[in-house]
């Protein structure tokens, strides 16, 4: 209990943050116009994934429903071996390891330019921002090269991962660099340092679970982007996902399962991104 | 739209404009609230032609909301806003005639010095050439007019306002508004600033409403003082009578130090430590009360350690050096008083030191206590 | 802090009989190397065989062959194409941006049209063109759309749906960086909300709005899967025809046309982000 009140000073702790107000009117007419935009873009953007989801539930005849393409899905014969589970097995474990190699290859060297090789770090910056100006498609042509000489070992897809990487280096940087903005390597560092930590343990154990949401971030687009890749894999004659998706649309352009399996990729990405959402929220809150 | 002459220079322009357009502003049963807070209950604000009125009190106290009711840049739930006899209430903000200063960030980035200081003038569609010479001639009122032609990120915080003060002035407004202006900027800019600004709003004779949290600002630049918490406003007065005639325990609290000491209220005036002290309100009734003592209105004086100890008798906890001032806190066993003397005067004073202490019989407030008599000798916050 | 100190002192421990550690840029060696082999090694192979011809030999005069209007005709359609889905793109999604922008930042509209727009940013692809197909092509559950297989009308609709949400991304910092305090000492100056945007609103947000489109611009260039699920038939753009070389030998003999379009390609695409990356920094400076 006080026995002075000093200069100044709030006696109640600082309220929250009132909002803002502005005029009555223009703030009705900004949520009109608000409402009509939202309602116009969410048709755009709904319609033509509702549609894929209609076809994706069309029975035999035009005008019935079935879930005939959803149970296709793990049974689709293009030729012999089910070849649609199969690209959707190698898709998965493609997407796996590249986010894996991703996180290996990017964490510690972010981590290691920040701490300690700072005049390295525009250097990084640009390289992981180059396959944005490198599309795959030019990528592909010099890679092709490359793998016409090695084609005789007759390598599985999954060997495209070290190409993945690549193209999820702008995305995963992004993300990661976020993260990493958001803590004070350079203090953590030293402190755990003068506690006696190597730097593994310091990148490993101290940095990077600090770094989870842009961690997270990282992961979910490099997955989303493996997952959606056509051109290389395409183009190097290997079969994934989208791949298998193609050849079947050029012999039959209106097979149910071309939409229900893309139907439920969209949905296994929208579904990571809501988790990370959440995931985001909930470490919020904590704090 | 006034015609905006372009002879004379801005001395007697100003002199001019002071003696034709100062208005008188009246706020009357403004009420605001979001939500379930309410911002602001009924309040009446009158400013007299040519006032510089500051509106003081902690975050939430609704001086920000009354600024901005005025401004127009918000809508208020009741009441009205009268400017020079016209009911502005449902005039929207762009069409008020209002110059306002913001906290920070208002200058546009993109535009350099000159061309914020006329952006309001080119929106009235005054000539190129006549809005630049009036630029030219706001800034020289504010002293940087060699300043014209950068951008706003080359200069200091304290350049910044300077210029967006320009900026408001620059299209004659009836009414000047600063929302917390200085509050962003270093202490020494800030004291320097505020004494500019007050030049400036007397040379101009603008009436203004002036909103800060900074009870220093408020008493030094304003003719009147509003002290206001909780959406009302608990005292409007020069800032002398706001200072020494408290009108409740929250103002004299919120403005200066204040010693909380136990006294009785005896017969018009009040008996604290053994001093008979005058009562700021004669007809309190007696009984026990808490008394509001300035540290200045104490005084000490060293004592040996052989004197009797009395109820004005105490050690000395610490000194805090202020530079010309020292504040002395003292340990009177029961309850711990701080006084304020000149430095000079508490060199003699340390840790441990005996002294003795003087009430100046200044008019004190006084509050009932629900606490128990004697205030607890524990930390101050 | 020990490890600061010791810096900051300069001072070299001794290593008597120990081998001093290696430098601290050594440990980024791994990544270096590894964008070295699958990232500029790749490019480089491109550039060189560009400029060679299909025996191995030097010919420069391989660039001349850009102007040759086979080629050319499929640069003409990659811009076309990238043009019109750009600046489509850019507009509608300021628009939007700036609704969402406009709404409680913490609020879930905001939340979900930000994860809605990083999954359709990426969305691209073959599977993009399945829905659409099915929304206004020939059998489409929406309507017919008779310019659905026209150049570069149809897949121009089907790129917007791509390019909206990465403008979404894009541009809502900038909307964000414009500071409420501008618009309130606008108004207060005497503006109304056209001379707002007019004087203080647009041109704070152009460089931030052009560099948005050339980034779409560049996205759009690089784009091969949609246009291939579209119509593989015939070859609109550049990166089709890049397809078309790599996988037969028929073609303009004299030169290596994959590698020649894929540097043409590439020029193009650094041209574009280097203007791109140039106007953020200065709409950076102004939004922050």
């Amino acid at each position: 209990m006080a026995a002075l009140t000093s200069v100044g000073e709030t006696p109640l702790a600082a309220p929250a943050q009132r909002p803002r107000g502005m005029q009555a009117g223009r703030r009705r007419r900004l949520n009109a116009f608000r409402y009509v935009v939202f309602t116009l873009f969410g048709a755009f953007f709904l319609i033509p994934l509702l549609a894929m989801l209609r076809f994706s539930l069309e029975g035999a005849k035009l005008g019935t429903w079935s879930l005939s393409a959803w149970r296709q899905i793990a049974s689709y014969q293009g030729s012999g071996i089910p070849p649609l589970l199969s690209s959707i097995e190698i898709t998965l474990e493609l997407a796996v390891i590249t986010c894996g190699v991703m996180l290996v290859l990017l964490v510690p060297t972010m981590i290691w330019v920040q701490l300690r090789v700072r005049w390295l770090a525009r250097t990084i910056e640009v390289l992981c921002l180059l396959p944005l100006t490198i599309p795959a498609i030019v990528l592909v042509v010099g890679l092709g090269e490359i793998y016409n000489r090695i084609q005789r070992f007759s390598l599985s897809a999954l060997m495209l991962f070290f190409i993945y990487v690549i193209l999820a280096l702008p995305y995963a940087y992004r993300a990661l660099a976020a993260g990493l903005g958001g803590i004070d390597v350079k203090t953590l560092s030293e402190a755990a340092r003068s506690l006696g930590a190597s730097w593994f343990t310091v990148i490993v154990r101290v940095i990077a679970p600090n770094m989870r949401q842009g961690i997270l971030n990282a992961v979910l687009l490099t997955f989303s982007l493996v997952l959606g890749e056509f051109t290389i894999a395409y183009l190097l004659l290997y079969t994934n996902l989208q791949v298998e998706l193609y050849s079947i649309s050029r012999n039959t352009p209106n097979a149910g399962v071309l939409f229900s399996t893309s139907f439920a990729a969209l949905l296994f990405a929208f579904a990571l991104l809501m988790i990370l959402s959440y995931a985001g929220r909930a470490r919020r809150g904590r704090r | 739209m006034r015609v905006l002459a372009v002879t004379s220079s801005p001395v007697t322009k100003a002199r001019d404009r002071a003696a034709r357009s100062a208005v008188e502003v009246r706020l009357e049963g403004l009420s605001r609230h979001y939500g379930s807070v309410v911002a602001l209950d009924k309040l009446d604000l009158t400013l007299e032609p040519g006032q510089l009125i500051a509106l003081l009190g902690p975050s939430g106290c609704g001086k920000t909301t009354t600024l901005r009711l005025l401004a127009g840049l918000e809508d208020a739930d009741a009441g009205r806003v009268i400017v020079g006899g016209r009911d502005i209430t449902h005039v929207s903000a762009s069409k008020r005639d209002m110059g306002m200063v913001f906290q920070a960030y208002s200058l546009f980035p993109h535009m350099t010095v000159r061309q914020n200081v006329a952006f309001g003038l080119r929106l009235r569609r005054v000539s190129a050439a006549e809005r630049d010479q009036r630029a030219i001639e706001m800034l020289e009122l504010v002293g940087l007019a060699e300043h014209a032609t950068r951008y706003p990120h080359q200069l200091s915080g304290g350049q910044q306002q300077r210029v967006a003060l320009a900026r408001a002035l620059a299209i004659e407004p009836q009414v000047l508004l600063l929302d917390e202006p200085l509050s962003a900027l270093d202490a020494k800019v800030r004291a320097q600033l505020r004494d500019e600004i007050r030049r400036i709003q007397l040379e101009v004779g603008i009436t203004t409403l002036f909103v800060t949290h900074d009870q220093e600002e408020a008493l030094a630049i304003a003719d009147r003082v509003g002290v206001m918490r909780a959406g009302h406003l608990e005292q409007l007065a020069p800032p002398t009578e706001v200072y020494s005639r408290p009108a409740t325990s929250f103002v004299a609290e919120f403005v200066g130090l204040s010693n909380r000491l136990a006294g009785e209220v005896k017969d018009g005036t009040v008996i604290v430590r053994g001093c008979t002290l005058p009562l700021v309100e004669r007809d309190t009734p007696n009984g026990q009360v808490v008394a509001l003592v300035r540290p200045e209105a104490v005084t000490l004086a060293s004592q040996g350690a052989a004197e009797p100890a009395g109820p004005l008798a105490g050690t000395v906890i610490a000194v805090t050096f202020l530079g010309a001032t020292s504040r002395v806190t003292v340990d009177l066993g029961d309850a711990r008083i701080l006084a304020q003397l000149s430095t000079a005067d508490a060199t003699a004073l340390s840790a441990g030191s005996p002294v003795a202490l003087t009430i100046r019989p200044d008019p004190v407030l006084v509050s009932a206590s629900s606490d128990p008599a004697v205030s607890e000798a524990g930390d101050e916050a | 802090m020990t490890v600061a100190a010791t810096a900051k002192t300069g001072a070299r421990p001794s290593w008597a009989g120990r081998r001093p550690p290696a430098p601290a840029w050594v440990g980024t060696v791994p990544f270096l190397a590894y964008v070295a082999i699958f990232l500029l090694w790749p490019t480089g192979i491109v550039a060189v065989d560009a400029l060679k011809n299909p025996s191995g030999a030097w010919a420069f005069s391989n660039i001349s062959e850009l102007g040759n209007s086979q080629i050319r005709d499929f640069f003409i359609g990659s811009f076309k194409l990238c043009l019109l889905s750009s600046v489509t793109g850019a507009v509608l999604g300021a628009i939007l941006a700036y609704v969402v922008a406009s709404g409680d930042p913490d609020g879930l509209i905001r939340r979900l049209y930000l994860s809605v727009s990083g999954v359709l940013a990426q969305f691209g692809g073959v599977t993009l063109a399945f829905a659409f197909l099915v929304t206004i092509g020939p059998v489409g559950l929406l309507f017919h759309a008779s310019w659905y297989f026209d150049f570069p009308w149809g897949i121009g609709l089907i790129y917007t749906y791509f390019q909206i949400p990465l403008m979404v991304l894009v541009f809502l910092p900038a909307i964000d960086g414009l500071k409420v305090q501008w618009r309130e000492a606008s108004e207060s100056l005497g503006s109304s909300s056209w001379q707002y945007w007019r004087y203080v609103g647009g041109p704070l947000l152009a460089p931030a709005f052009l560099g948005g489109t050339l980034l779409l611009f560049a996205n759009a260039l690089s784009a091969f899967a949609t246009i291939q699920a579209w119509e593989n038939q015939i070859a609109y753009i550049v990166p089709q025809q890049i397809s078309t070389a790599m996988s037969s030998e028929v073609g303009l003999s004299s030169v290596n046309v994959a590698s020649l379009l894929a540097l043409g390609l590439v020029i193009m695409v650094a041209i574009v982000m280097a203007a791109y990356v140039l106007l953020q920094r200065r709409a950076a400076r102004w939004l922050r």
